[in-house]
């Protein structure tokens, strides 16, 4: 008892002063479950988010939008690894964490249940989607973990192209046709309020938030990157000459920030409970690759072995 | 069986004149397929010239437990540190 009182003294002593924690460290179980957690979650974002991108990749306006796209979902994929990796150096194996993502264990950004209906839509995801995850992420390259903070470095040098190709989608929508201008504040119409749910429950919700801060695993809360991102999207809203769906949206020129109107907790709830207009979908597709792709896991796990024996064999002759 | 593939160290180095450096894990099924994901995930934006990777259950590491029985001895020899040396102003480049 004495003994791991100070083991967790100790813990606590190095997050206060900032180092690091690395995998072979000591850590409570607590800090361990809610990285492991949030961890796979984050890398299930990842994973989950390339289908309703993907779904426009062969639709594309163009090659240079195609090529954007198909780049774009591809550092996604990417991204979902090098989060699996962070994951499985807190001694979780793949498997479980595929399958717990298949059977509805683990959570998701529950953005990507909603649906992409138009082309305006890519860019509406590029510019407030992966804005939201970028105020999320930069934070996260401070977090306490070695390996989660290092993925998240790697991360967000490749997140900001994606912000930036959906922002020109919708800026060059928006020069365009009325029709065109249209579109885009549809997309807009849609995507904004479940943007602000992207950092979840508001802080006297949130009951992870106040553990996260003290082991440093989150620097920020949710309401303070919340009302960070609104801030920098809205004068980029009035750039684009769309308006925010969101009457209740005023500068407060003593705070310096923005104001802004009540989130629907109860759709967000819905949505992270299962019901969103996409939860089944996305589940769905997912197994479907995982086991449309399991002969080819074997397969190319009995050529590897199969070459290995032939290798001992050519060196047992020589 | 245990079907997943192993899993595999990453080391990159970004040009000539550095060394490797750690930057992740993956798992393939040997180390050719290793080397091609490496490729795929790790240096999709020019980050390398060379990939090494390593079975990770080939890694011996230290524990940290032995931080002080490994590296204490090296805390109190500060004669190995140039500073150590007491020198007048005058002497040059040195
Ligand atoms: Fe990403
Ligand atoms: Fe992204």
């Amino acid at each position: 008892m004495e003994k791991l009182h100070d083991l967790q003294q100790a813990f606590q002593a190095k997050i206060d002063a900032d180092e690091k924690i690395e995998p072979k460290d000591w850590m409570p179980d607590a800090y361990r479950k809610t990285l492991i957690r949030q961890i796979s979650q984050h890398a299930h974002s990842e994973i989950v988010g390339m289908l309703p991108e993907g779904n426009w990749i062969s639709r594309a306006p163009s090659l240079r939008r195609k090529v954007a796209l198909l780049a774009k979902v591809q550092d996604e994929a990417g991204h979902g690894l090098y989060l699996y990796s962070a994951a499985e150096t807190l001694g979780i194996d793949r498997e479980t964490l595929i399958d717990d993502l298949h059977t509805g264990k683990a959570k998701y950004s529950s953005i990507f249940n909603y649906p992409t209906l138009s082309w305006a839509d890519i860019g509406a995801i590029g510019w407030l989607v992966d804005g939201a995850a970028i105020m999320n992420q930069v934070m996260l390259t401070r977090t306490s973990y070695g390996p989660y903070a290092r993925a998240m470095v790697r991360i967000c040098k490749e997140e900001s192209f994606h912000q930036r190709q959906g922002y020109e989608i919708l800026l060059t929508l928006c020069r365009g046709s009325e029709a065109q201008k249209e579109m885009a504040q549809d997309a807009l119409n849609r995507w904004w309020w479940p943007s602000l749910m992207m950092f979840g429950p508001s802080d006297k919700e949130s009951q992870h938030t106040e553990q996260s801060m003290l082991w440093k695993i989150k620097r920020k809360t949710n309401d303070e990157l919340r009302q960070q991102f609104v801030d920098a999207t809205v004068p980029q809203a009035e750039f684009l000459g769309l308006s925010i769906p969101d009457p209740d949206l005023k500068w407060n020129e003593e705070t310096g920030h923005y104001e802004f109107g009540e989130i629907n907790w109860d759709e967000f709830w819905q949505v992270v409970k299962g019901n969103g207009p996409c939860n089944r979908e996305r589940i769905k597709a997912r197994i479907k690759a995982h086991e449309e792709g399991a002969w080819v896991r074997e397969a190319a796990m009995a050529y590897a072995k199969k070459r290995k024996e032939r290798a001992t064999a050519a060196q047992k002759v020589a | 069986m245990k079907k997943n593939w192993p899993l595999w160290e990453v080391f990159i180095r970004s040009k000539n004149g550095l060394s490797h450096k750690h930057v992740g894990s993956l798992h393939a099924a040997d180390a050719e397929m290793a080397i091609e994901n490496a490729r795929d995930v790790y240096t999709r934006r020019s980050e390398g010239i060379s990939i090494w990777v390593v079975e990770s259950g080939n890694i011996t590491a230290s524990s940290p437990n032995q931080t002080d029985a490994l590296f204490d001895p090296a805390n109190d020899k500060v004669y190995r540190h140039p500073t150590f040396y007491d020198l007048p102003d005058e002497v040059k480049h040195i």
